[in-house]
């Protein structure tokens, strides 16, 4: 299935629309009806967007595996918005933690940073974002060429695990959700490292991967 | 031993129901006209409870001078904001699932170090003289709201039994009723919770059984019919729907000092000094605020009360 290039930017503009949702949600509820958000309205806002951080990471780790096992080459041009999104969330998710939780106060979230791990390493996780968003543009790919964009990119592998465990170590003691998030990321990356591992012993890869993955449209 | 009245307040001055109730009609009213702005967020201070579930009526409820008389929390944040593991690990699921807790028939068994053990019939405990006691509630999670709670002060449950020389401390332990816990079947914490509390905190005017809020019986996700209340104290101490007392001689294993012994003790007292692991201590969110602002005050500010109970005790070991 090849969709037109009508059909894909018609797709694309949806899915913006649909990742922009859980944001006007939260937006809405805060200015105009808390009862929306609960009892804790910042604790609800920091978790929304540190669900849709994680789940955004899994959709963007989700692409590369749906295009090889569907045979849609083309869902790899959906991959730069969703890897974006997840990173906006988690600016978002950071700001809140920042202005809700500790009222802006720069000493207590260094001390949050360097004294609690859960803290660390979902820092950590958006400070490695970072350079993953700046070269996301078309310019940026050529400049840096393929290959080293490639290389520079393969850091979601750590970044979605460091987010994955951030979760779980903020956790107060029931896992299940954390765990879900897990063993999903868990599939995600072990497909590629069998695909990998049968490449290596000679045999046809799962799928025939695209040509060259070209991040852009 | 002498306890000091909380300089912050007077039973005259303690507003009747009614009246708070209108003015905070007249208040939402304002609150309204102003949520077509951006400024709802910070009307939503000030705006306070509507309606309540309308639960059996407390009536002859005396007020008390432990009071305080800080802005309540809403009736509605105050029953759909709860931690009641039993009912699930999120903060609404209390609301949602503790509807199908057996309250009726209810006893209370207490027994133990005591010469004289006796088990407590629900409408018996009703019937202890009630009163109201507002207290602040500061959560380990570092949030905080101010109750309005109906009940009366454990000590008279005591002076009942009689404890022994040997009892030192005191536990309580929550119902465990598997049919109507969902929660429960999760190895989350040992079930039934258990708390408990050194025999002198326990004995503490301050520490109460509760029986109501809002001048209402209590919601089942509250912890009816019968829970404790210890406001200097983390949240987590004070036992929901309490079904056992025992007097013991030795310290208890709480449930959360036995699940996390580094981030739980059990002394639990608040404590801004003594950060929790994940988190600090300093600042608490007053529910249903979104900034962190309130600075935590030692024992929750009921210092004045209950720190000769600490003399001498280095408050960081003990934590």
């Amino acid at each position: 299935m090849q969709p037109s290039p009508r059909t894909l930017s018609a797709l694309k503009a949806v899915i913006f629309i649909l990742a922009l949702a859980p944001l006007a949600r939260l937006a809405t509820g805060a200015l105009f009806f808390p009862d929306w958000l609960g009892a804790n309205p910042a604790e609800f806002i920091t978790r929304a967007t540190g669900d849709w951080t994680l789940r955004f990471l899994l959709l963007t780790l989700a692409v590369t595996p749906l295009r090889r096992l569907l045979g849609w080459p083309w869902l790899l041009r959906l991959r730069r918005m969703l890897g974006l999104f997840a990173f906006f969330y988690a600016l978002v998710h950071l700001s809140s933690y920042v202005a809700f939780d500790h009222v802006f106060e720069v000493t207590e979230i260094l001390k949050d940073i360097v004294k609690r791990p859960f803290i660390t390493v979902g820092f950590t996780a958006l400070v490695l974002m970072l350079p993953l968003a700046v070269t996301s543009t078309n310019k940026m790919v050529q400049r840096l060429g393929a290959k080293r964009w490639l290389a520079l990119h393969r850091l979601v592998y750590v970044i979605a695990p460091l987010g994955v465990l951030h979760f779980w170590w903020m956790v107060k003691k029931d896992v299940t959700e954390p765990a879900i998030y897990a063993a999903i990321l868990t599939l995600l990356l072990g497909y590629r490292l069998v695909a990998k591992l049968r490449e290596r012993r000679g045999a046809r890869p799962v799928a025939r991967p695209v040509a060259q993955p070209r991040p852009n449209a | 031993m002498l306890i000091k009245r909380p300089s912050d307040i007077l039973p005259s001055e303690i507003t009747p129901r009614p009246f708070y109730e209108r003015r905070r009609s007249l208040i939402k009213l304002a609150a309204a006209g102003s949520i077509l702005g951006a400024a709802a967020p910070l009307a939503r201070g000030v705006r306070a409870q509507e309606k309540t579930l309308g639960l059996q009526k407390l009536d002859g409820v005396a007020k008390s001078a432990f009071s305080t008389k800080e802005p309540l929390t809403a009736y509605k944040h105050v029953t759909t904001y709860n931690n009641f593991y039993e009912f699930g690990t999120e903060k609404e699921d209390p609301a949602v699932y503790a509807k199908r807790l057996k309250v009726r028939p209810w006893t209370v068994v207490v027994e133990g170090e005591v010469a004289k053990p006796r088990t407590f019939g629900i409408e018996e405990l009703l019937k202890f003289p009630l009163e109201e006691r507002i207290y602040r509630l500061r959560c380990v999670e570092a949030w905080s709201m101010v109750i309005p709670w109906i009940g009366f002060e454990f000590n008279r449950i005591a002076k009942l039994v009689e404890p022994t020389a040997k009892a030192k401390f005191v536990e309580f332990l929550t119902a465990l009723q598997p049919d109507t816990m969902p929660g429960v079947k999760l190895p989350v914490l040992d079930w039934p919770y258990l708390e408990g509390l050194r025999i002198d905190e326990a004995m503490h005017p301050l520490t109460i059984l509760a029986v109501g809020l809002y001048g209402e019986v209590l919601p089942n996700q509250n912890g009816a019919p019968i829970r404790l209340v210890v406001p200097w104290k983390y949240g987590f101490k004070s036992g929901k729907s309490i079904a056992r007392i025992r007097f013991v001689e030795k310290q208890p294993k709480t449930a959360w000092e036995a699940a996390n012994p580094q981030e739980y003790g059990f002394y639990s007292n608040v404590n801004p000094d003594v950060d929790h692991p994940r988190w600090t201590q300093r600042r608490e969110r007053r529910i249903p605020d979104f900034f962190a602002r309130r600075e935590t005050v030692l024992f929750n500010g009921y210092r004045d009360q209950v720190a000769s109970l600490y003399a001498g005790m280095d408050l960081k070991k003990f934590y």
